[in-house]
């Protein structure tokens, strides 16, 4: 009799997990036709480009403050800390080097990334989201105008277009911010600082690598904030929970992305 | 908000982040200093490249000329072939010759070309046929104290 | 009123959210073309999902659907939007587009589906508005409308292309009594003077048998009568002498089924 409740249970477990799983599932290969949707009906907003300009404003120049202000003192924090490590060794020249391939290469697109989907992400979502509940979408379907060419295609491209600008701007304010503390505070000599940094940084392995992480960045989380507002339930709680999800989700996707980017990116160099 | 507004807006964004692409591709990379389409490759052949890596710089005089941009080993000669990509407006006579260099006792390695007498100049595809290898550093200790020894064994000759 | 075709035609129409529960069993509605035609029922009976079937939402399991002469059943996507260019739709709380203003939302469905040149849709929607006496609030944006002419607008926009058939869903829901009755009047005065036939779902019954021609009554499921308002006044049909008196008790009791009431104070056994 134990015994039989106990293999029940376990069968209840795995019918659990297997249930998630294929709900997970599921909802990808869902999100996955979606976004193929919504690329096929993107020429409105690729032919109304006003459209996606205005969309720009809100994703882009709305996030301008914070990524201009946290490339600032991510910088500055690279800044001390680079130059506390670098002059045990005697070599506080190479600060330039340090701040600048880390910004580049890693903060500059994973940490605009992740303001990016926490400022901007979490708008088009809840956007949608309200749109979605006030029957504003459907509004839409009525008068015979797609929602996701005209509302949702837009808000994407808007956001594949900001985060790699969003994420070139971090990374120079960042520099800025090293160049601040390292030269001006710090008294790193400046000639050192910058040629030392362009002699290191190469612009394909790693300015454009990094752009080219931005942008996938930014296909990432565009694509996550718009689909979690078009399939969030018509409610203010559903809404809420799809605002909660696009910002964890993207959050994941960000870091797990750069991984792989990272791992495919920035093995070959030397090992060559 | 106004429609013109908000172009307004989009417009200096876009031209920041431009501007800032830019920053990082012409000040922070090496971009201006450097582009693969103008230069001319030429090769060299060392016995010894120590910790040389490709795209360590090329220098003559202390002017960053050119980079390393391919690093292999020769089955034949055992020796390492070392690629130098070179800028097209630095032009240096055939008989060049390149060493592998130090910046600092620890810092970086690079390969230094001085320039000889000759009136042809190099060209693409062209071979080096000066090269100094890297200094290595066991290599000089060894060196040293092997000196060091003969000189121990000859005061203790002069004192006899 | 008689004598034309049927303008919208429903026959023995099944659907269900899910299979074991149909939300429409075997509906048959018949609308006359110039009519305003009720339908209405308790909530939760079937008459929004009606509603979404007249307007290609939803495909019924079983029955047929004919609107404006073409039987929903075989069209595409493309020609559902074509067909809703020629309906106009009310929504319960107007479901305006917040992001823009009163005009724009008016003016939205002519700049998305014609050519006009922009000086001739600035009038047209300007008569729009004036239609429901609101071309005093045209460049208000939607927060700063009272919810009954939030509703005007809407009405406004939903008449823009000056559609052959008109469905309201829940139109008199939250407004206060001077609101409902312009509204109430609205419906009929456009009905009437721009030749359109109309279809009110509600379950106001004293604005809603002031108002219309024809009422079809929905019980769970199943349109139990239909008449004039005034036959379904000196109706005797059980359902109706309830729903139209707004009786607390009758076929749809107040009580909502629960085991016997000493079962949930614990004075005697669940079972028993």
């Amino acid at each position: 009799m134990a015994e039989r409740a106990a293999v029940g249970s376990v069968r209840a477990g795995l019918e659990r997990l297997g249930a998630a799983v294929t709900a997970r599932i599921l909802r990808l290969g869902f999100a996955s036709r979606f976004f193929a949707y919504m690329l096929l009906h993107s020429g409105v907003a690729l032919r109304r480009f006003a459209l996606t300009v205005r969309e720009i404003y809100f994703a882009g120049v709305l996030s301008l403050i914070i990524i201009l202000v946290s490339g600032l003192f991510v910088g500055m924090v690279l800044g001390l800390q680079g130059y506390e490590t670098l002059q045990r060794y005697g070599s506080s020249e190479a600060l330039g080097i340090l701040v600048a391939l880390s910004l580049v290469r890693e903060l500059g697109p994973v940490v605009a990334g992740l303001l990016f989907a926490s400022r901007a992400g979490s708008a088009i979502t809840a956007e949608i989201g309200l749109m979605k509940a006030t029957e504003q979408i459907a509004a839409m379907e009525m008068m015979a105008v797609d929602p996701i060419a005209r509302v949702v295609a837009p808000r994407f491209w808007a956001g594949v277009i900001s985060m790699p600008l969003l994420a070139a701007l971090f990374s120079a304010m960042g520099i800025f911010g090293g160049w601040l503390v390292g030269v001006q505070l710090i008294g790193v000599d400046e000639g050192a600082f910058w040629s030392q940094m362009q002699a290191s940084v190469d612009f394909r392995e790693d300015v454009l690598n990094g752009v080219i992480k931005s942008v996938v960045f930014g296909v990432a989380v565009s694509w996550i904030a718009v689909f979690e507002g078009y399939d969030a339930p018509p409610t203010a709680e559903g809404v809420s929970r799809a605002t909660t999800r696009t910002v964890v989700t993207s959050s994941l996707a960000i870091l797990a992305l750069d991984f792989v980017l990272t791992a495919f990116m920035f093995t070959g160099g030397n090992a060559r | 908000m106004k429609r013109s507004t908000i172009d307004a807006w989009v417009g200096a964004f876009v031209a920041a982040g431009f501007g800032a692409l830019l920053f990082l591709a012409l000040k922070v990379g090496n971009l201006a200093s450097f582009g693969p389409e103008d230069a001319y490759q030429v090769q060299a052949k060392f016995a010894n490249i120590g910790g040389l890596k490709v795209r360590a710089p090329v220098k003559s005089a202390g002017v960053v000329v050119g980079r390393v941009t391919d690093i292999r080993f020769d089955n034949e000669s055992y020796e390492a072939i070392v690629t130098l990509s070179i800028a097209s407006r630095y032009q240096f006579p055939r008989d060049t010759a390149a060493k592998i260099l130090t910046s600092g006792l620890l810092g970086e390695q690079y390969i230094g070309l001085e320039a000889g007498g000759d009136g042809v100049m190099l060209k693409n595809g062209d071979r080096l046929r000066l090269t100094q290898s890297a200094v290595v550093l066991e290599n000089l200790i060894s060196q040293f104290l092997y000196s060091r020894a003969a000189e121990g064994r000859e005061e203790k000759d002069a004192k006899k | 009123m008689a004598g034309l075709a049927p303008i919208v035609e429903i026959e023995n129409v099944s659907f269900g959210y899910d299979p074991a529960r149909l939300a429409l069993d075997r509906v048959s509605v018949s609308i006359p073309r110039g009519a305003v035609v009720a339908i209405m029922g308790q909530s939760g009976c079937g008459k929004t999902t009606l509603l979404r079937m007249i307007a290609g939402w939803l495909r019924p399991s079983a029955g047929s659907v004919r609107v404006l002469g073409r039987d929903l059943a075989g069209l595409g996507d493309a020609e559902i939007f074509a067909l809703r260019r020629r309906m106009g739709m009310l929504f319960q709380f107007g479901a305006l587009f917040t992001d823009m203003t009163a005009f724009e939302n008016v003016a939205f469905q002519m700049r998305e589906h014609t050519d006009l040149p922009e000086a001739l849709i600035h009038d047209l929607a300007m008569l729009k508005l004036e239609a429901v006496g609101l071309r005093g609030a045209a460049h208000r944006m939607p927060g700063e409308l009272s919810g009954g002419m939030a509703r005007r607008v809407a009405l406004a926009r939903a008449i823009a292309l000056d559609p052959e058939l008109m469905l309201y869903d829940e139109p008199f829901t939250g407004l206060d009594p001077i609101s409902l009755g312009v509204i109430a009047r609205l419906i009929r005065q456009l009905n009437d003077s721009l030749g359109q036939t109309s279809i009110v779902v509600s379950h106001d019954v004293a604005e809603c048998f002031d108002l219309v021609d024809y009422v079809y009554m929905m019980s769970p499921g199943r349109v139990v009568a239909h008449g004039t308002p005034a036959a379904l006044r000196r109706s005797d049909h059980p359902f109706v002498r309830q729903f139209v008196a707004g009786e607390i008790d009758g076929p749809i009791p107040f009580h909502y089924p629960a085991p016997r009431w000493g079962a949930d104070l614990g004075l005697e056994a669940a079972d028993g």
